[in-house]
This record gives structure tokens, C-alpha cells and sequence, in this order.
């Protein structure tokens, strides 16, 4: 598995970490079990992106896509916020490997739940967590019996 | 740039005098050692002269060794044939633990698939397998018992011994999966009083793609390979007589360096952990405190991702291992780490130092001077624990 180097970029140097003292907008998915969290909190000032700001647990596809979609936001509207998607957000980052898409790239999914969150008038966190784990159920194993002490 | 290569539980380098030593027979002595013919003979020989090294660092007998293509194998072939043959006459249920390597939990799976019988024993929150655990889990079908011997990713070092006597008590046979201790700690199938063992070269600076498994004498074990008469039979194949070569070398040097490398080895690692320990809160050694293989250095920091840290080190030329879900190629992080009863949001904050031979107080002080500020710069990145 290798990333691009705008990955490794964002990843080594990731932009607007931290929190913003008077965000009215606030998001987060993932979950901590599955090993990816991602909060985003936003100042909408005249339907824009006055200001954007990330903290992320998770693996370098998970920073370097919080990182990239802060700066492909900041400073644009909320409708043209809307618009960007996680595949964007990878695209911009020229890729990821396939078996990060799913599970790593979900930064736009917090943007838009803080979006969704300053729609709705609060800075109050929207508790939105996102599953990703998929349990492999034993039963699979067929006829034999497996006993797990 | 500085380059510290710390995962040496992944796998060392061919040590020099095991290079030289396996060069001759890819060029020179390059028959076939089932031939009649006189490069046929000298490859034969120079097989039985690697059989007797590896023999002697595990003090076995030599033809109670089975050279096969690594651990993954040995763990298949000695699972799997063993049970086959025992299935109508002890039983046909088998005992492993929780923390096995995949060569012997994915085994065991497809015995299940098969119609074999499974417990998979739990461990306590050092890694170890208690012996009254395993007493209750023996019924009067099982065949098979495999406890590993020490772990790959927390170090700990089972006590092989006393697990092997409760297992023949119940009349079943006792595997242990060594590829983590041969030529690390001292190795003695009698001392240790086990019916199988497998072993890797690639893990004691041998080359890769070679392994053996022991089989106690009298212990019916079967072919696993079809299609020729090598290995008395039971592994079918032209040998790769160059990597056995290199591997009987890497066991003679092994067995040579092994009490110096073992004293080395544990002040380098007991001054990484103790230094990694006061320098980063919220972190603690995985794995037994004491009992543990002598180089092997395994962590787990609070809200932070092991993949990150991961990348972070290696940006300073620093090479280590994870059991991070990103670094496990799966949703979960290491089944191991799940074992010891660590949370998933824990087990997601792994990493395993693993030191080997060449490694130095200076690679210590590198890694203390450049582990700490990545952790640091991660949590500020982080939304846990603030």
C-alpha cells in the first residue's frame, strides 16, 4: 500500500488543526472502535466559511483528508461546501489506496454534519457516529464446532 | 538519512556468513539432491550437515527434522496431518489459544470447516495461557494442543513445559509454534517436552522461503505436498538446498551468539521501554513485564492511531510494526491485542519495537529523541482524551 505524495503531504503537514473559539457549527463521524474519528468545526459568517478547523484519531488517510477538504471549504459558501463529496475529497489527494476509501474517507461527511449542525442553529455537537465495523459472524465456519473460553 | 530498522520480529537480514555460505550451491553445487550423480551427492550431504545444525540448536535428534518452505507451513503441515491421522483414534478435537499467529488459528478454522472440534483458550491480560485454563478445556477426545511459544506481537513467553505435561496427562500430543523464540532464547524440544514444533530461518538471520518442522520420533505425522519421496517422504519437492544451507549456518551462529546477543538485547530493550514510558503518559508495555522475548519492545498510547505513528517514524528512517486495523489490512485491530483485554480504541494505538542483533544504545536514544514529539503532535491532531 502507498499514498500519493499529496497525502503524505497533508498527512506530514496537515492544514487548520485545532478548534475555533466561536464555532457556530460543529461535526463529527467515525468511531473510536473502528479506529477513525473525525470532528470539523466551522464559523459561517455571511453564508461562508469565514473559518475551518479539524482534530482527527485515525490513520494518515484520515488526517490527510480531514486536512484537504478544510482547505478545499475554507472560505466558500455553504452551498458550494455542500457540494464537496468524499470522492472528491480522495480525488484531490490524487487517490487513495482501495481499502482506505471506505473506511478513512469520511471527512466530508463531517463538514456537512457541521454544516447540517449550523443550519439547525446549534454549536452544540451533533452526535452523529458513523458505524464502519462490520462483525465476521463464526457461524461461517461450517459444520465443525468452534468453542471460544 | 539515519536508517533504524526495528522489526526484527517481522524478519532479520541474511547475516553475511549465511550469504557465503548458501552463494556455492546456487552456482557450483547446484544439483539436484535426489540425484545419484556426484553434484546430486554433495548437495545431499551439505542438506544432512544443515539438518544436524538445526538439530543441534534445538537439540533434537536430526532426523526428527522436516525442512519445509518456513513456519506457515510447518504450523499446516503439523496441524492439519496430525489431526487427519488421529481423527478415528483419540479424537477429533483440538485446543490453541486466542493469541496464535494466523498459521494456526486460520489452520484450525478449516479443521472446523472439515468436522474437527475447536476450544480456543483464552489468555490473561499479560498474554499468557494459565495451565488450569487448558486442564479444563482437555476432554478425552482431544489429540492436539498448540500454544505458541512466545508471541510475535507482545513478546510473552509461555510456559511451554508445564502446558505440555497437562496436555500428555490427557494422553493428547503438544505443538508449539517457536518461529518467535528459535535461536532467540534457548530452545530444547526435551526440555520443553513437545511432540511438534515449528520453526522459520528467516526470523534468526537466515534467508527466506526455508523452515523446518521437529516431529518428536513415533509421532504420526503426514506427507502434506504430493509428488516426490524428500524429506522421508513427507515433504514432496525438489529442496531448496541453498536455503537449507543457510539456515543450518544461521542456527550454528545462532547457538554460537545466543547468550550474548539475549544479555544485549535485554538492557537495550529495558532502557527503551522504561525511557519510552517516562517520557510519554499514557502509554504502557503490552505483554508480560519479565517473561517476554528479549528484544521486543510492544506499547500502546492512548488516542492515537498506529498507522500514524507509524509513518511518523518512518519519516526519520525509523522501521517498526503496528497492530493497528490500518496495519492488519482488516476493520479490527490485532486479534491479539483484542485477547489481552485491551479496548479497540487502545489495541488501534499500537506499536512493536523489535531489536535485533545490530541494534545499539544510539538507535535507544534515536528512538527517545523522536518518538515522544510524534506521539505528542498526534494527540494535539486528536480529538480523544481533551
Amino acid at each position: 500500500m502507498e499514498y500519493s505524495q499529496k497525502v503524505m503531504d497533508h498527512f506530514m503537514n496537515p492544514r487548520n488543526v485545532g478548534k475555533i473559539e466561536l464555532a457556530n457549527g460543529v461535526g463529527e463521524v467515525g468511531n473510536p472502535t473502528c479506529g477513525d474519528i473525525m470532528h470539523i468545526e466551522i464559523e459561517v459568517k455571511d453564508d461562508k466559511i469565514e473559518d475551518i478547523k479539524f482534530r482527527t484519531f485515525g490513520c494518515a488517510a484520515a488526517i490527510a483528508t480531514s486536512s484537504m477538504v478544510t482547505e478545499m471549504v475554507k472560505g466558500k459558501t455553504l452551498e458550494e461546501a455542500e457540494k464537496v463529496t468524499n470522492r472528491t475529497v480522495a480525488e484531490a489527494l490524487d487517490g487513495l489506496p482501495p481499502v482506505k476509501m471506505h473506511c478513512s474517507n469520511l471527512a466530508a461527511d463531517a463538514l456537512h454534519e457541521a454544516i447540517k449542525n449550523y443550519r439547525s442553529g446549534g454549536t452544540t455537537l451533533a452526535n452523529v457516529v458513523k458505524g464502519c465495523c462490520k462483525e465476521e459472524p463464526d457461524s461461517l465456519l461450517g459444520q465443525g464446532q468452534k468453542i471460544r473460553l | 538519512m539515519k536508517s533504524v530498522y526495528m522489526d526484527h520480529s517481522a524478519t532479520t537480514p541474511v547475516d553475511p556468513e549465511v550469504f557465503q555460505a548458501m552463494i556455492p550451491y546456487y552456482t557450483e553445487i547446484y544439483g539436484n539432491s535426489s540425484s545419484v550423480h556426484s553434484q546430486g551427492q554433495k548437495a545431499h550431504r551439505a542438506i544432512e550437515q544443515a539438518r544436524e545444525q538445526v538439530a543441534s540448536l534445538i537439540g533434537s535428534s536430526p532426523g526428527e527434522i522436516i525442512f519445509t518452505a518456513g513456519g506457515t507451513e510447518a504450523d499446516n503441515q503439523a496441524i492439519i496431518t496430525f489431526m487427519n491421522h488421529e481423527r478415528q483414534k483419540k479424537g477429533k478435537h483440538i485446543i490453541t489459544s486466542a493469541i496464535e499467529h494466523h498459521a494456526v488459528l486460520h489452520t484450525c478454522d478449516f479443521l472446523v470447516k472439515q468436522g474437527f472440534e475447536l476450544t480456543v483458550l483464552p489468555v490473561n491480560p499479560f498474554g499468557v495461557v494459565e495451565p488450569d485454563v487448558l486442564r479444563a478445556a482437555l476432554r478425552s477426545d482431544t489429540a492436539l494442543v498448540s500454544v505458541m511459544h512466545a508471541n510475535n506481537e507482545i513478546g510473552t513467553i509461555q510456559d511451554i513445559r508445564t502446558l505440555a505435561a497437562i496436555s500428555h496427562e490427557a494422553g493428547a500430543a503438544f505443538h508449539t509454534d517457536a518461529v518467535q523464540t528459535v535461536g532467540k532464547i534457548p530452545v530444547s524440544v526435551k526440555e520443553l517436552g513437545v511432540d511438534l514444533l515449528s520453526s522459520s530461518s528467516h526470523k534468526l538471520y537466515g534467508p527466506k522461503g526455508i523452515g523446518c518442522l521437529y516431529a518428536k520420533k513415533g509421532v504420526r505425522i503426514g506427507s502434506y505436498l504430493f509428488g516426490g519421496a524428500q524429506e522421508r517422504n513427507l515433504r514432496a519437492g525438489t529442496v531448496n538446498v541453498p536455503g537449507v544451507v543457510g539456515f543450518g549456518k544461521a542456527c550454528e551462529l545462532a547457538q554460537q551468539r545466543l547468550p550474548q546477543n539475549t544479555a544485549q538485547l535485554k538492557v537495550l530493550a529495558q532502557r527503551l521501554t522504561r525511557g519510552i514510558s517516562d517520557a510519554i503518559p499514557n502509554s504502557r508495555l503490552t505483554g508480560h513485564p519479565v517473561d517476554r522475548l528479549p528484544g521486543s519492545v510492544s506499547m500502546v498510547f492512548d488516542y492515537v492511531e498506529g498507522e500514524s505513528i507509524l509513518l511518523m517514524l518512518d519519516n526519520y528512517g525509523i522501521m517498526a510494526s503496528s497492530g493497528s486495523a490500518c496495519t492488519s489490512g482488516s476493520l479490527d485491530p490485532s486479534h491479539v491485542l483484542l485477547a489481552i483485554g485491551l479496548p479497540h480504541e487502545t489495541a488501534h494505538g499500537s506499536l512493536r519495537l523489535t531489536m535485533g542483533k545490530d541494534s545499539t544504545q544510539e538507535d535507544v536514544d534515536y528512538i527517545l529523541e523522536k518518538l515522544p514529539p510524534i506521539i505528542k503532535n498526534l494527540r494535539i491532531m486528536s480529538p480523544l482524551g481533551q
